[in-house]
């Protein structure tokens, strides 16, 4: 069934957008992350425009974390103090991160930086993760049963002021570290125009010791905010967001969202964590092929839209 | 308007063009998929053929010119990157020629000049500053042919009698909006006989054209409503999977 996007100004199958969102909304709601990291690559492989494909996936990343959110809430699973907090820093680091991008645009670097940005931040992260969780595994297996997590040494940050307890996720620290884990997230997610998640989550588990079934939930929140800014942003400056594109993927994805919490669940954090870091390391390796092998084609366009 | 032109054919040549098309606007609604133009006429004679050599026709069909910029990358510290960048003027969203025979035989170089017919001539690129703009063009015609928005049909006109042609242009489903221009060449050894033009309104209509219009004057609420609808198909989606599952 093909339709005409009214922003993109192409022609797509409705089913595929569907199926789509339906996948990116299933990962949304295991994982926590807001899916603009896959989202946005496989929209320009079917041929969506650059521009409008990262504006309109900020918009569909609203509706997959927010229903997801919904599942969390309710479980109680969702520490909306430190919610808070992340964003306080959130947000003044998507505002610089705006001002970033446009500076890179000017410089006509900006494919390369959030290629980059992603290669390094998803290497990075994937590798952590995977190591840290098969560690974690293989220590349960070999004690026989689940043993709790080893309290992390966090001595520096442990000896910061102005300590705040956060009672959902049964910790008592400083509130400098999640603003500024929630700064630089807020900063990458406005350069490489994604909600975060995929290093929001790491962070709170590795830097802020937070325990992993209320980190999701957490991110998600906070993902929220972060990419509703970010539609309203591409909305006013770039006329970017395709509604119709939008609501084919959040039909799919709202309901991807909920089948993931319900997957997301039933499963040992370990495994969640495990899946997520093979999901990270194989965008980040797909993406630094793509840097690092020649191009078939050397040249490329950017279409420079008029504004009326 | 055809009839105008068809009397000031007669009166400046021996041989006019009179042609019709079998639309005369496009309008681009949710199912689009494209959209073909039948371009099909007649040679209109005075007189009987002159000469020897054989009549051609070339027609081709224009989309309005938008600015472009071409990239080029290349190796630095063993990573693929955008090194240089060609600024494009004017380049037609859309280009399609079709013709009776091979175009280095139908046309001359004074006429290709004369009535920009060749996507070399149409392609605006002055300025630039590139001792390789060539290669910069070249590219810009590659990709977009890639795409099937830059036609090249040598022989896809069919020619009856020396008379009577047709031929069909196909475009693609991700058309841009504007005034798309037909011209119809007569060609008689290389040079231009009579030439016919017409143009194509393409616009969008219905809920594409609400859509488009809010998200460009009113860009703010457009939005907020994008955010609504997103909160609520959330929610919605939530509340659905509650009652299933009670």
């Amino acid at each position: 069934m093909q339709i005409y996007l009214p922003i993109a100004e192409v022609s797509v199958n409705a089913l595929l957008i569907l199926g789509l969102g339906g996948l990116v909304g299933i990962l949304s709601g295991m994982f926590g992350v807001g899916g603009g990291f896959l989202i946005t690559p496989l929209l320009f492989f079917i041929g969506i425009p650059p521009a409008v494909a990262v504006a309109t996936s900020t918009n569909q990343i609203v509706a997959a974390s927010f229903s997801a959110l919904l599942a969390h809430l309710k479980r109680k699973t969702v520490d909306i103090k430190m919610g808070g907090v992340l964003l306080a820093g959130g947000l003044v680091g998507a505002a610089a991160g705006v001002q970033v991008f446009a500076a890179l645009t000017r410089l006509g670097q900006v494919d390369l930086m959030v290629r980059l940005c992603y290669v390094v931040f998803l290497g990075i992260i994937g590798t952590l993760m995977l190591i840290e969780s098969l560690r974690a595994l293989r220590r349960a297996r070999a004690a026989g049963g689940n043993l709790p997590p080893m309290r992390k040494q966090r001595g520096w940050i442990d000896a910061l002021p102005f300590k705040m307890r956060f009672r959902t996720s049964g910790l008592y620290i400083s509130v400098i570290p999640p603003v500024v884990v929630g700064l630089f997230v807020g900063l990458l997610a406005a350069i490489m125009g994604v909600g975060g998640g995929f290093i929001m989550v790491p962070a709170m588990i590795y830097l802020l010791g937070m325990p992993t079934k209320v980190v999701i939930g957490t991110s998600l929140f906070q993902i929220i905010f972060v990419a509703g800014f970010a539609t309203l942003m591409h909305a006013t400056t770039n006329y970017s967001v395709d509604l119709v594109l939008a609501m084919l993927l959040l039909l799919g994805g709202v309901v991807g969202a909920q089948i993931g919490t319900s997957i997301g669940t039933r499963m040992k954090a370990e495994q969640l964590r495990i899946l997520l870091a093979a999901l990270v390391l194989a965008v980040g390796v797909q993406l630094a092929l793509e840097l690092l092998l020649a191009p078939s084609e050397l040249y490329s366009l950017a279409d420079m839209r008029v504004a009326p | 308007m055809a009839v105008t032109i068809w009397l000031a054919g007669v009166a400046a040549h021996a041989e006019a063009v009179v042609a019709g098309l079998s639309q005369d606007a496009i309008a681009i609604t949710t199912n689009f998929e494209g959209s073909e133009i039948l371009i099909f006429g007649a040679v209109r004679r005075e007189a009987p053929p002159p000469g020897t050599a054989p009549l051609e026709v070339i027609i081709t069909v224009q989309g309005p010119p938008r600015p472009v910029t071409v990239r080029r990358k290349d190796r630095r510290f063993g990573i693929w990157v955008n090194t240089d960048a060609s600024e494009i003027d004017a380049a037609p969203t859309f280009y399609a020629v079709k013709t009776t025979a091979p175009l280095s035989v139908v046309l001359s170089q004074t006429e290709d000049m004369r009535h920009r017919v060749t996507l070399d001539r149409v392609i605006r690129a002055v300025g630039t500053g590139r001792a390789d703009q060539d290669l910069f063009n070249a590219a810009l015609i590659r990709i977009r042919s890639a795409d099937g928005a830059y036609q090249l049909i040598e022989g896809g006109v069919r020619l009856r009698e020396q008379t009577l042609f047709d031929t069909a242009v196909r475009l693609p489903a991700n058309l841009t909006e504007g005034e798309y221009v037909t011209r119809i060449f007569l060609m008689r050894d290389g040079a231009v006989v009579d030439l016919y033009e017409q143009t194509i309104p393409v616009r969008k209509v219905g809920v594409e054209r609400m859509i488009y219009t809010l998200a460009q004057d009113r860009p703010l609420i457009y939005g907020l409503l994008s955010l609504c609808i997103a909160i609520a198909a959330g929610w919605m989606a939530s509340a659905v999977f509650r009652a299933i599952r009670r």
